[in-house]
């Protein structure tokens, strides 16, 4: 048997074999992740909460029932970390969100459900940007996630936890949610594989929601190999969720070593231009002469509509996400102001408008109710949710409509439109996950236009709904991961994972290790 | 007094759709459940949770749209209505903003009395939405705590928007009640309005003949109104208010803003509501958990098949196929599909649609009156009805002893033949008639010398004589007979 | 279109957010900037382009009319932050 530090750096392909031939224990393995968890979390914070006890029962019960030669699930024995945003009925699900702190869902999401049907185990709940909004896991409520490559450094967002537990070795699976490219673009940072699914691909019933039309589930891993077993899981038709697509899902995780032969790669124009790092950039055209070794014809495409990606993301998803936490006001679940107390603030605020005869300011003193939500909303969220709740309510409002959101809407035809011609000519598309490396925590907390900016090359595939994957690269001269992006036509996630699989085999950088 | 001015009214009613689960979810409508046992992840609107659609919410919709005359659009779409409310729990509504499913129908309308000339009321749109939940507030003016009921949410309602066409208080009442009989016809609403399945509010403002020239009074929402008859008073009501309000102040359309007001049904008057702030600005847009429908000329004409005959269409027919005046017709089918089923049952069956339409229009239905009695809980079935009408046209139950027959038959639940062997009714043959008449004329000479000097009214002495030696006496037989036997002697003579 | 500090609280009443004097005058700087930066969208030609809604075109998902059973009471109001046991309590909405 292996050392711990052998066995948990191994792929999780590799443990489900060892685990199914009897070599190894669920417990076993189990217990080496949660040991790596203890010995390494406090530096990085990947977790907001270890399901240890959970984790080892499930694990037991799994090792008991293969030993008995009980049917299993297709993941039996292999931990898996989960976002916690996804709800699950056994915990709660935070959000990173002092609004739902002890928010516990009487329902398990269908990705969960679909993890506890393959006897996966739910080692751990990661942490993330406060409900998903942000690109450096600094907004979460609870903690710093530190990156395993720099631990001065972010491990980008919002699936930050998810990322930073896969590259620390903490996980050898976890889940994490894309909404502008918040898989992709921490696994990208932390030197992981990353991939969102085409919209619709994986159900996001249970999924806590910040912009219903852009959210999607995915998985990230050490290699593309492992995120195939992991989409192949998670993936599917769900009667639940009105979007999730009716179509069959292939074996991923089967097909994945087949090379593409004579792939023709897209590198988009609009993606090489001022303010891509000369490291990011020469790391990429490197990626893309290692496919043009493996026989890929390379082409170079445009985008037109990329350059207005971020602004048409940056109204869609505050539009989508101010209605979606309208419902955290308090009166049914979540945070509730301390109710005395801001009927005494009230009380005094309309003594003194009384005693300035201040009519006006009387009249538009809130309503006992009005205030309880007032208070409680901004009590329970932190500042980039109230930023996002607060742009997308001013450019849905009376006035502004027309403007702004429709506006985005028909930008984001375009957009999608720009990626169907592009896919007649090429079978996928490759470019940098974003422009720098991972940045210094807090370098960007007091600027939210440049941290919305990171997204650049990312948000278009969830705008128009296509897969997308990131894998590591390269690294800068710090030392810090790179990330390749392939975009893909919708459903093609299958062409993804072997075009990354195809680049590993050619290439070690999915193989390097932090040292923490 | 001539009219000062002429009421403008539009209604905006909202129906709740007959499906056993709400439109998002699975939990079930059944109303009357102690608060929040019918409530589930989606309809508490708990984070992660996602609506689907149920398909009868949507084909009941469509049923109905088409019932409506209207134009059913190829793409429709659900929008989110944003408000903050206690009852609301995701904080906003799934309803349809700028594509509904429907629009541009019709509802005719007529008065059998004649109150007002037969119109046809435009139907805006009719649109899917969901139902909010139930605050119940503190009684004393809001001391205590509101508890929030969320067994409703989610319910389906499809809200139906006429547009102005109504001129009175009769012609709205006229409307929702003709509505309310198609949709209970057509079966895709109960429209109790005790448990709230039918709902209504009012637009109501007036056009006002000035030397200036005709002018609009601003537009004042009602609601708060719980039955027909309450409409009806509320917009009596209304109307005049607003006349004197505008004699005061001179307001028109557009110098003030609309208000609501609701009805207070005890003290008979309108009451100003508190606006809600910046209420107005409902920042609707496109649910993006919810997929667009697109419906086909097929599906289109699949619902009107559904339909089958229209309560308008009855109307025609019973006048066509069974010869009753207009009035007679338009009062069995606006009773609702049972009585009209059930007097076509009595009319083909007994083949006297006649006698059908009098029964039914004067006995039956001052039982469905008396006792607020189901058609189907009648104690004389449709057949028993049919086959006492067809005992008095054979002669086997003599006209004047029919409504006895009735009353037993209504009481024992009794065919008519049943109850005519239990009254003792048995057929007096005509030469047992004839013998008794004899009889009857010879004992009272007096009589017949009356008759024979024109006094024929004198026979009805005996009439109650003869009842007395034979109940089974037909007396406009038995008169008959006499006559003609008086006439008789007095030719012999 | 500028955003302006009135707007800002406008949209706060509306967003059902309160906001302190200091944070109001950021947040006004903060979404000035995103929104001059989203103004942009205004210069791409859009004429006769459908807006796009959702990322795929999927159309008439329905499910059919068949009740479930409901969560158990006490399950349903087990997040409340005030409850009674039979009802979700919210200070007077009539105050
Ligand atoms: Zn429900």
């Amino acid at each position: 048997m292996s050392s711990h530090s052998s066995l948990i750096e191994s792929s999780a392909t590799a443990q489900l074999e060892l685990l199914m031939r009897g070599d190894l224990f669920s417990v076993e393995l189990t217990q080496a992740y949660l040991d790596s968890i203890a010995s390494r979390d406090a530096n990085v914070g990947a977790f907001l909460r270890v399901e240890k006890d959970r984790a080892l029962a499930q694990a037991a019960s799994v090792d008991k029932r293969r030993q008995s030669n009980k049917p299993l699930g297709k993941l039996a024995g292999l931990p898996v970390a989960v976002k916690d945003v996804l709800c699950d009925q056994d915990t709660i699900t935070t959000c990173a969100s002092r609004m739902l702190e002890n928010f516990r869902a009487p329902y398990d999401s269908t990705v969960v459900a679909k993890l506890k049907a393959a006897d996966a185990i739910l080692i751990g709940r990661t942490n993330m940007d406060e409900f998903a909004m942000g690109g450096s896991t600094e907004n979460s409520a609870f903690q710093i996630t530190r990156n395993p490559w720099d631990l001065e450094r972010a491990p980008g967002g919002s699936s930050g936890g998810a990322a930073a537990c896969v590259a620390a070795d903490m996980a050898p699976l976890s889940i994490g949610t894309d909404t502008g490219g918040s898989i992709r673009q921490p696994a990208g940072l932390c030197g992981v594989v990353g991939l969102k699914p085409t919209y619709g691909r994986v159900s996001r019933f249970g999924l806590v929601a910040f912009a219903s039309s852009l959210d999607q589930v995915g998985p990230l891993a050490r290699t593309s190999q492992d995120a195939a077993l992991l989409l192949e899981t998670i993936a599917g038709h769900d009667l639940r969720d009105a979007t999730s697509l009716d179509r069959p899902v292939p074996a991923y995780s089967q097909s994945v070593a087949e090379p593409l032969a004579g792939v023709r790669i897209g590198l988009v124009r609009e993606h090489f231009a001022e303010g891509l790092d000369s490291e990011v950039a020469s790391a990429v055209r490197d990626a893309v002469a290692v496919y043009e070794s493996l026989g890929a014809t390379v082409k170079e495409i445009s985008l037109p509509h990329s350059k207005h990606a971020v602004a048409t993301y940056y109204v869609i998803a505050p539009c989508e996400a101010s209605s979606n936490l309208a419902r955290y006001d308090g009166v049914h679940y979540g945070h509730r102001t301390d109710e005395a107390e801001m009927l005494e603030e009230l009380a005094a605020e309309r003594k003194a408008l009384e005693a300035a005869k201040d009519e006006v300011g009387l009249s538009r003193l809130d309503s006992s109710l009005v205030r309880m939500y007032r208070k409680s909303r901004s009590e329970g969220f932190g500042a980039e949710v109230k930023r996002r709740i607060m742009l997308g309510t001013y450019a849905l409002s009376a006035g502004y409509y027309d403007a702004y959101y429709l506006k985005a809407l028909k930008v984001r035809r375009l957009i999608r439109q720009d990626f169907d011609e592009a896919f007649r000519e090429v079978d996928l598309i490759a470019g940098p996950v974003t422009a720098q490396t991972a940045f210094k925590i807090g370098e960007m907390v007091d600027d939210p236009l440049s941290m919305y900016l990171v997204d650049l090359y990312t948000v278009s595939a969830n705008l128009a709904g296509i897969p997308g994957i990131s894998l590591p690269c390269g690294f800068d001269k710090s030392g810090l991961p790179i990330g390749l992006q392939l975009l893909a036509p919708p459903l093609e996630e299958e062409r993804l994972l072997r075009g990354a699989h195809m680049y590993e085999q050619a290439t070690d950088w999915h193989q390097r290790r932090p040292e923490i | 007094m001539s009219q000062l001015y002429t009421t403008v009214i539009g209604l905006e009613v909202h129906v709740q759709l007959a499906t056993k689960s709400k439109l998002f979810c699975r939990c079930s409508t059944q109303f009357g459940a102690e608060p929040n046992t019918q409530t589930c992840s989606v309809c508490l609107g708990l984070p992660g949770s996602l609506p689907v659609m149920n398909r009868t919410a949507f084909d009941l919709s469509l049923k109905t749209a088409v019932a409506l005359n209207c134009v059913i659009p190829k793409f429709t779409k659900w929008d989110r209505k944003q408000y903050y409310y206690p009852d609301l729990p995701k904080a906003y509504q799934i309803s349809q903003y700028d594509l509904p499913m429907s629009s541009a129908g019709w509802l005719e309308i007529s008065d059998e009395k004649g109150s007002f000339e037969p119109k046809r009321v435009r139907i805006t749109r009719a649109h899917l939405e969901e139902d909010a939940g139930k605050s119940i507030h503190d009684e004393a003016a809001g001391k205590a705590d509101s508890e929030i009921d969320l067994n409703r949410t989610g319910t389906p309602l499809l809200e139906i928007v006429s547009e102005p066409d109504l001129s009175s208080s009769a012609e709205a009442k006229a409307y929702l009640q003709e509505l309310k009989l198609l949709l209970t016809h057509i079966g895709v609403s109960d429209c109790n309005m005790q448990e709230g399945s039918l709902r209504v509010d009012a637009n109501i403002n007036l056009h006002i003949d000035t030397p200036e020239g005709k002018i609009a009074t601003p537009i004042v929402e009602i609601k708060n109104m719980n039955s027909f008859r309450a409409v009806e008073r509320a917009l009596d009501y209304e109307a005049p208010r607003q006349f004197r309000v505008w004699q005061e102040t001179g307001q028109k359309i557009g110098e003030a803003p609309k208000q609501t007001r609701g009805w207070d049904d005890s003290a008979g008057v309108t009451r100003g509501q508190r606006s809600k702030e910046e209420s107005s600005d409902y920042r609707y847009f496109p649910d993006p958990d919810l997929v667009p429908v697109l419906v086909t000329d097929d599906q289109v004409a699949e619902a009107r098949k559904s339909l089958g005959e229209l309560p308008a269409d009855l109307r025609n027919r019973f006048v066509q196929e069974y010869g009753l005046s207009a009035y007679d017709a338009s009062v069995i089918v606006n009773q609702g599909q049972g009585v009209t089923n059930y007097f076509e049952q009595v009319a083909r069956e007994s083949g006297d649609a006649k006698s059908a339409c009098k029964w039914v229009t004067q006995d039956i239905l001052r039982l469905l009156k008396d006792g607020e009695q189901e058609i189907n809980a009648i104690g004389v079935s449709a057949a028993n009805l049919a086959g006492m009408i067809s005992a008095v046209n054979d002669g086997k139950l003599p006209k004047p002893r029919a409504k006895e027959a009735f009353e037993l038959m209504l009481s024992t639940g009794s065919t008519a033949q049943q109850a005519i062997q239990e009254l003792g009714i048995e057929q007096v043959d005509e030469s047992a008639l004839v013998e008794l008449c004899r009889e009857l004329l010879d004992k009272n000479p007096r009589v017949v010398a009356d008759v024979q000097s024109g006094k024929v009214q004198a026979i009805g002495a005996l009439i109650g004589q003869a009842k007395k030696l034979n109940p089974n006496v037909d007396p406009g037989r038995f008169r008959e007979i006499c006559l003609e036997l008086a006439m008789e002697s007095s030719s012999s003579e | 279109m500028a955003i302006t500090r009135s707007d800002v609280e406008k949209v706060s009443l509306l967003a059902r957010l309160q906001f302190s004097d200091s944070e109001l005058d950021r947040l006004t700087g903060e979404l000035a900037q995103i929104v001059e930066y989203v103004d942009h969208l205004s210069e791409v030609p859009t004429e006769g382009i459908e807006p796009m809604a959702h990322a795929v075109e999927v159309h008439n998902v329905f499910v059919s009319d068949e009740v479930m059973p409901s969560l158990p009471r006490d399950k349903a109001l087990a997040n409340a932050p005030r409850h009674n046991d039979r009802a979700f309590l919210v200070p007077p909405v009539l105050g």
